[in-house]
């Protein structure tokens, strides 16, 4: 009967009710396995959240590495579990806080790191190798990694005890965000070039968080937002494989970064589409790279990004957003999860905001009895046939743009970017129409009285200290022994060798971000801008 | 019958911020109602900005600031137009931006401030009327 099927807020056919029909195919064993083995849909550990639940973490980091620390302790004191680092501008874009370019953004999005000395004061008092930090950092990953191992040996830790994330994921910078500084190329080799390294050096750092989050806060579907990601990470595996490393080397370092939330949400689809992923990841290790090892094929994800769901209108609404979609990302079985916060329509999150979040995560973790059992949705009809539906729509999309010639060459081309642009249009067209409903947006509106949330700013001398701060690091270094690490580095990045024990060196010869980036763009170039829209 | 030529607008993402998704949104929409549109990519200098204005002669400057740095890059915007003599185009602003910054953006002669409860019908509109 047409009349029992319905189009979701998503655009998704949906039936009234399921039942065993629709899950002709449904095999226990083979649709789900237990937790903590394949396919994995279930999970990937055995005992999951009774285990140990999700790593808590909120983004957090603004203005100097002083008031970032101090922002840490609290968190810490709050319950968090890990740790989240912002980076300014700048620092993404290896541009140091004294450069003309970044005049306005210096402390402004993350903590402003120019030095290894601004690292080093980031973490004073914090044990690295108790808490694991995650770095959202990409076209200097390389350079912000070596800051992190040169901070530990300098406390004496061992950096084979570090554990963390870095973001590291260049080709979701030209697709959705923006931070790329050099051509794909010299960009994906560096990438290889810290897997590699870490492979060898610090085995527990997760190397690569192959992000999905913003290329959907940019106009992807939630298939797109899988799909797109998934062929990023086999662009990096195949990139350390023909470095002649066996992919149980590398499989296991490369975790996932994927959404659970924002414009495009819908609770049931999201958790589906999330076990539909563990499912398809590992069969896609399995069969592509031809390995049966368990730790190889386990999707390892965090959640997070969903800022572009929150609104300004009504803003305590948000709350309620943040909570389903962190729900819905436990219930899906997240390993880490990185709320927005509900005044992210405002600024930058006051320290009340980002605490409401956590509490959310504490709530769900702590309170209501989620974790108790293991993918407590596994079975329903409804949930197993959107977890088949969604498999088969982000292998169809990954099919799809492989038939173009693979995410490269579609990334290279604006392929990827002018759908997501489209894509993007049309929802905010729905939106405005009030055709998809956003609540005190375009329905249950009301005549809001003219105030302000307390909102978060930054303190406008922060450029001033932290320039103040750069020149008085530069007055003290050891010019020779700079130049020669400079001068290494350089030549190393020509001859094309691995650069991180390069980078890591000029780190330690007092180098700036800026200057390590500048060595390398001379070898490298820049990439291209592209403005499709 | 005068006919009137389209208005030509030109969006811009000054500072570094690279998520130009709502530059993009506001491109497309405004090119929808008629408008010349010319986006200028990420990353832009206002010295760009201004050059690029100039040269393609428009009658708009759309800019794009998520970042929070509203308050400095307009200022120097509405400075070196001053400086240049530059009358005859209106600027506007859309993005993160605190109702308390708006009286302060419209002080330095931003023409109007476009916040996220916004519509594209609301960006749209106002150029019908206003330019």
């Amino acid at each position: 009967m047409d009349s029992e099927w319905k189009e979701t807020n998503t655009g998704v056919k949906v039936k009234l009710f399921y039942t065993p029909e629709d899950v002709t195919g449904f095999d226990h064993e083979a649709s789900l396995g237990a937790p903590g083995s394949p396919p994995y849909t279930r999970g990937i550990y055995p005992s999951m959240y009774r285990g140990r639940l999700w790593t808590m973490r909120q983004y957090s980091g603004f203005s100097t590495s002083e008031n970032t620390n101090s922002r840490f302790k609290f968190l810490i004191d709050q319950g968090q579990t890990g740790l989240s680092l912002a980076l300014d501008l700048p620092t993404q874009l290896g541009l140091d806080s004294d450069d003309d370019l970044a005049k306005d953004d210096v402390g402004k999005l993350g903590v402003a790191i120019d030095t290894l000395k601004d690292m080093e004061e980031m973490f004073e008092g914090i044990p690295l190798d108790k808490i694991s930090t995650s770095f959202t950092i990409n076209a200097t990953a390389s350079i912000i990694l070596a800051m992190y191992i040169a901070t530990a040996q300098k406390k004496g830790i061992d950096p084979g005890k570090l554990r963390g994330t870095i973001q590291n994921d260049i080709i979701k910078e030209y697709i959705a965000r923006g931070t790329y500084i050099f051509p794909p190329e010299p960009s994906i080799r560096l990438i290889g070039d810290t897997i590699e390294y870490c492979i060898e050096h610090i085995p527990k750092f997760n190397t690569v968080s192959v992000s999905g989050t913003h290329i959907c806060e940019c106009g992807a579907t939630p298939a797109q937002g899988v799909a797109y990601p998934f062929l990023t990470g086999i662009t990096y595996l195949e990139e350390v494989l023909n470095r002649g490393y066996n992919i149980d080397d590398i499989a296991p370092l490369l975790s996932f970064h994927l959404i659970c939330g924002g414009v495009q949400f819908n609770f049931f689809q999201e958790i589906a589409k999330l076990r539909a992923a563990r499912r398809l990841w590992a069969k896609i290790i399995q069969k592509r790279f031809k390995t049966g090892n368990k730790k190889s094929m386990r999707l390892r994800f965090s959640t997070g990004g969903m800022g572009g769901g929150m609104t300004e209108q009504q803003p305590l609404n948000n709350i309620s957003r943040i909570s389903f979609y962190a729900l819905a990302a436990a219930l899906a079985g997240s390993q880490s999860m990185n709320l927005p916060c509900f005044d992210e329509a405002y600024a930058i999150p006051t320290d009340e905001a980002i605490r409401t979040s956590l509490r959310i995560q504490q709530i769900i973790g702590h309170e209501i009895g989620v974790p108790d059992v293991v993918d407590p949705l596994g079975g329903s009809y409804y949930v197993e046939s959107l977890t088949d539906f969604y498999e088969k729509e982000i292998s169809k999309e990954m099919e799809r743009i492989e038939a173009l010639g693979g995410i490269l060459r579609c990334v290279d081309d604006g392929t990827i970017q002018s759908k997501l642009a489209d894509q993007a249009y049309q929802v905010q067209q729905k939106l405005d129409s009030g055709e998809m409903v956003k609540v005190g947006v375009n329905r249950f509106q009301i005549d809001e009285e003219d105030r302000e949330l307390e909102f978060f700013e930054v303190d406008p001398k922060t450029r001033s200290m932290q320039i103040e701060k750069l020149e008085r690091f530069k007055s003290e270094r050891n010019p020779e022994k700079l130049a020669g690490a400079l001068g290494a580095l350089k030549k190393a990045a020509d001859a094309k060798e691995n650069l991180m024990p390069y980078i890591l060196e000029a780190v330690k010869s007092d180098a700036t971000v800026g200057e390590i980036v500048g060595e390398m763009k001379a070898i490298y170039g820049e990439a291209k801008q592209m403005s499709i829209f | 019958m005068v006919s009137k030529r389209p208005i030509r607008v030109l969006i811009a993402k000054p500072g570094l911020d690279g998520h130009d998704k709502g530059a993009k949104i506001v491109s497309r929409g405004l090119r929808d109602a008629g408008m010349e549109v010319i986006y200028t990519g990420i990353r832009q200098s206002v010295d760009v900005i201004l050059e690029t204005a100039v040269q393609e002669a428009v009658d708009v400057i759309g800019l794009s600031i998520l970042s929070g740095s509203h308050l400095s890059i307009c200022r120097e915007l509405t400075e070196k137009m001053q400086q240049r003599d530059i009358r005859d185009k209106q600027v506007l602003v859309g993005g993160i931006i605190p109702k308390r910054d708006v009286g302060p953006l419209k002080e330095m002669g931003i023409a109007e401030v476009f916040r996220p409860s916004s519509t594209v019908n609301d960006i749209v509109q106002f150029h019908r009327e206003a330019i």
